[in-house]
């Protein structure tokens, strides 16, 4: 415990130079102001910076870097409560009691609650990376492709929980998802999968081309065909900030979104993912009264935000513990570390004290500039919503097609999104949730590969799943959840809850 | 008429500014396509080199990064581009070499169509395996991989990885081309089961392995180089470990579209090479282990033999390789 101590007082006195802190704070406010650009997600977003520190010290690079990438995981979130457009797989789940709220003139109150639930995130995240690191690396060596397979298909049938509607819908919705996500070049074979012999699908379709255009892009024709209901909502302001009543209702979530954040986070292959998707689950589960969610429920606002934000600190561990990158942002982190000369291994922590503990250190500091920053911006967001209509869609439309160029360069994207904007409009006008279809989306790619891969090791042996302690563990959680969800006596309930 | 003659004073103008472009280059930022994303191996190496170059050319390098389809997305966007030298890329052993044997309908023609400006660096491969797996040396493992095939797993990450390209040519010169192997989606999750013990084996780029080697979490069995790296002295060669028919190197290297005026070819070389003499730019390569081009690879055509003979040593076992 001292040494933990003694430890994060190394690592407090390197972030806290003014010049860290002041490379934090830079990083922080760059990231929260791209992050807010529809489709500018971390990723885009450290790569179009990581030349502008090449010439600061590794560990003031890498203090800016991991600032930009929480301040731009957070402006995504900023965007799916104001305009319904997850930035990231991970905001999702924002959208739909978050932009609810927003509709309802509370969009002050869920923004501030992101932000507090964030900051309550990040902080224990912090302490747990701190104090459990290096013991956690352990989870992240337990998960084999085969485990990684049954965590899947548990968040599958979360799926399930996340609709508003009709299951028959909602499973409609999963399933198509699950077939989007096999186009393009197959990982084992290379042979192209429903392609049509076009070269721009031979990497599949990105997961920004597909949020922007059924949530972005159909949200903007849904609001155009009845614009003057749109502009009433922005004469409706109300609260800035969360007062006492909503801190109340979202304490417990936080703390539980945390919790689940946390543990996601630290797995491989990019478990943070699924970390959004599960608090929410939860927090409708364990509601008394599930109805409110989807209508602008807080705690739909303030689980997913900090199990988000939790999960995002805690993909640092196998990096820095281990050296390899959980997620693209992650390898992306390891780049920025090898051009500065510093190689992550498991060594880093031994032969980088001063970087190792310096950027946790800066992760506290920089959740603090995230709430110094976005506390106020609050206020200026919200007045974004009093833009007419007229000025806004255009803005957002703009917005939308450079944050997906910027993605992979290539102009044939911004295309395919203005075509999943028309199929997105059609879904909404026949009752489909596009939520469930982005979390098959999403899954389907994983899901996949470790399926395939768990058998190419397990020699085409399906037993393998069984065999293994944590893997049966998860299938047996995933089946249950299946079964409170269809059983007849609850199902009666559950139609009470999910039919609108 | 008038169509005509505003058609012709189209075609002079285009003419006098080609000209003018070979004459003055470069007078605008030049773009580098690095075909992966940005922090790979590849990008860092260009951005390293790119860095230094802009100065002598006067005039920022810009890299864009174009991933996709193992790379040849990016590449074949950067060879299709005008031959002006305002387009170019820094590709690798996989888009260069492999590639042709690799992808059937690949859209350029890396041996004889395209321009080579020069190698940027060569990364050394080592055969690397779980810490625990029983064969002690090279000679136990080739032993052991040759009499029981069916018992060992490769990790790759993905058709047309360096990982992969350089596997595949192993367990060809092992004959055991069907050796049980899974991909993952880039090497960072495919050293992540290397080093919790789900799979037995990989090959890869000592950047990428190195700090895992020296930490113990994983072994490696030999380098496949003709010297053994300062990075990791104490790891043999192929040659001392009893393979010596195994010799690769994970190279990256400049090209440009065929057809680029040889003005901008000799300016491109010269800036590559005088960044290569540079000695913060050399600290910097050394530091992740790359090799440093010899004077004849930093050429056209010394470059373009490298990606032929590389290529001419791949294509047998790619071809056979199960896909």
């Amino acid at each position: 415990m001292t040494e933990m101590f003694a430890h994060l007082g190394l690592g407090f006195g390197v972030a806290l130079t003014l010049k860290n802190v002041a490379l934090c704070f830079v990083g922080c406010l760059v990231g929260t102001l791209v992050g807010v650009l529809p489709g500018v997600g971390p990723v885009a977003t450290i790569a179009m910076l990581l030349p502008i520190t090449f010439g600061l010290d590794p560990v003031g690079a890498l203090i800016m870097l991991a600032g930009i990438y929480y301040g731009a995981q957070y402006g995504g979130s900023t965007t799916a409560i104001l305009v319904n457009i997850p930035g990231e797989a991970t905001a999702v789940v924002t959208t739909l009691d978050g932009h609810q709220m927003a509709k309802q003139g509370r969009a002050g109150v869920a923004l501030g609650t992101a932000a507090i639930g964030s900051f309550v995130a990040g902080c224990v995240a912090t302490v747990v990376i701190a104090a459990l690191g290096a013991p956690l690396t352990r989870l992240a060596l337990l998960f084999g492709p085969a485990e990684y397979f049954s965590l899947m298909v548990m968040g599958l049938c979360f799926a399930v929980v996340l609709a508003r509607g009709s299951i028959l819908k909602a499973f409609c919705m999963i399933m198509l998802g699950l077939l989007l996500s096999t186009i393009g070049t197959d990982l084992e074979t290379g042979q192209e999968r429903m392609t049509f012999g076009f070269a721009p699908l031979a990497d599949g379709i990105d997961f920004a081309v597909l949020a922007m255009g059924v949530f972005g892009f159909a949200e903007v024709l849904r609001n155009l065909e009845n614009p003057e209901a749109r502009d009433v909502v922005r004469q409706k302001i109300g609260r800035l900030l969360p007062d006492w009543n909503d801190i109340k209702q979202s304490t417990a979530p936080v703390l539980r979104g945390t919790f689940i954040g946390s543990i996601l986070g630290i797995l491989p292959g990019n478990g943070a993912v699924l970390g959004p998707f599960a608090s929410y689950t939860l927090e409708k589960k364990i509601a008394k009264d599930p109805s409110r969610f989807g209508k602008g429920a807080i705690e739909g606002v303030a689980g997913p935000e900090s199990a988000n934000n939790a999960g995002a600190q805690t993909a640092f561990i196998p990096l820095l513990t281990l050296g390899i990158p959980p997620n693209a942002v992650m390898a992306l982190m390891v780049g920025a570390m090898t051009i500065h000369g510093i190689i992550p291994g498991p060594q880093v922590m031994t032969k980088n004290p001063d970087l190792f503990w310096g950027m946790i250190a800066s992760m506290w500091i920089g959740n603090l500039m995230l709430l110094v920053i976005n506390l106020p911006l609050v206020g200026l967001w919200v007045k974004l919503l009093q833009v007419p209509y007229r000025l806004m869609f255009p803005a957002i439309l703009i917005f939308c097609s450079i944050g997906i160029y910027s993605v992979n360069n290539q102009p044939v994207d911004v295309a395919f999104t203005a075509l999943f904007g028309l199929f997105g409009y059609l879904l909404i006008k026949l009752g489909f949730e596009p939520a469930p279809m982005l979390l098959g989306f999403v899954l389907g790619k994983l899901m996949e590969e470790k399926l395939r891969q768990a058998l190419i090791i397990s020699r085409g042996s399906f037993m393998t799943f069984i065999e293994r302690p944590i893997s049966a563990g998860l299938l047996v959680v995933a089946v249950a959840i299946l079964v409170i969800a269809l059983l007849p006596s609850m199902s009666k309930k559950r139609d009470e809850v999910f039919t609108e | 008429m008038k169509k005509l003659a505003l058609g012709l004073a189209a075609a002079v103008s285009l003419a006098f500014a080609g000209n003018a472009g070979a004459q003055g280059y470069p007078n605008k930022p030049v773009t580098m396509i690095v075909p992966f994303a940005a922090g790979g191996p590849t990008d860092i190496i260009a951005r390293i080199v790119s860095d230094h170059m802009s100065k002598t050319l006067g005039q920022q390098i810009v890299i864009e990064n174009v991933a996709g389809a193992g790379g040849t997305t990016g590449i074949t966007r950067a060879l299709t581009a005008a031959p002006d030298g305002y387009t170019i890329a820094m590709g690798h052993l996989g888009t260069f070499s492999a590639a042709p044997a690799t992808y059937p309908n690949l859209k350029y023609d890396p041996l004889d169509g395209m321009q080579a400006i020069g190698l940027a660096g060569g990364t050394p491969i080592l055969i690397v395996a779980r810490k625990n797996l029983e064969a002690p040396d090279l000679k136990a493992f080739v032993a052991a991989v040759k009499a029981t095939p069916d018992k060992f797993n490769e990790a790759h990450a993905g058709l047309g990885s360096v990982s992969w390209t350089t596997c595949t040519l192993l367990k060809g010169q092992l004959g055991v081309p069907k050796l049980n192997a899974v991909a993952y989606r880039g090497t960072g999750p495919a050293l992540n089961d290397l080093v919790s013990g789900q799979i037995d084996f990989m090959c890869d780029q000592i950047v990428s392995v190195a700090e895992q080697v020296k930490a113990g979490t994983i072994k490696a069995y030999a380098i496949a180089s003709a010297e053994r790296s300062p990075a990791l002295p104490d790891v043999p060669t192929t040659k001392e470990a009893g393979l010596p028919e195994y010799q690769i190197e994970a190279w990256n290297g400049i090209a440009a579209p065929k057809g680029t005026p040889k003005e901008v070819v000799d300016r491109l070389v010269d800036a590559l090479n005088k960044a290569l003499n540079d000695d913060n730019t050399k600290k910097r390569l050394l530091e992740l282990g790359t090799v440093l081009p010899t004077t004849a690879e930093r050429t056209p055509e010394g470059f373009s033999a490298l990606i032929k003979r590389d290529a001419a040593k791949l294509d047998p076992a790619l071809k056979a390789a199960p896909k």
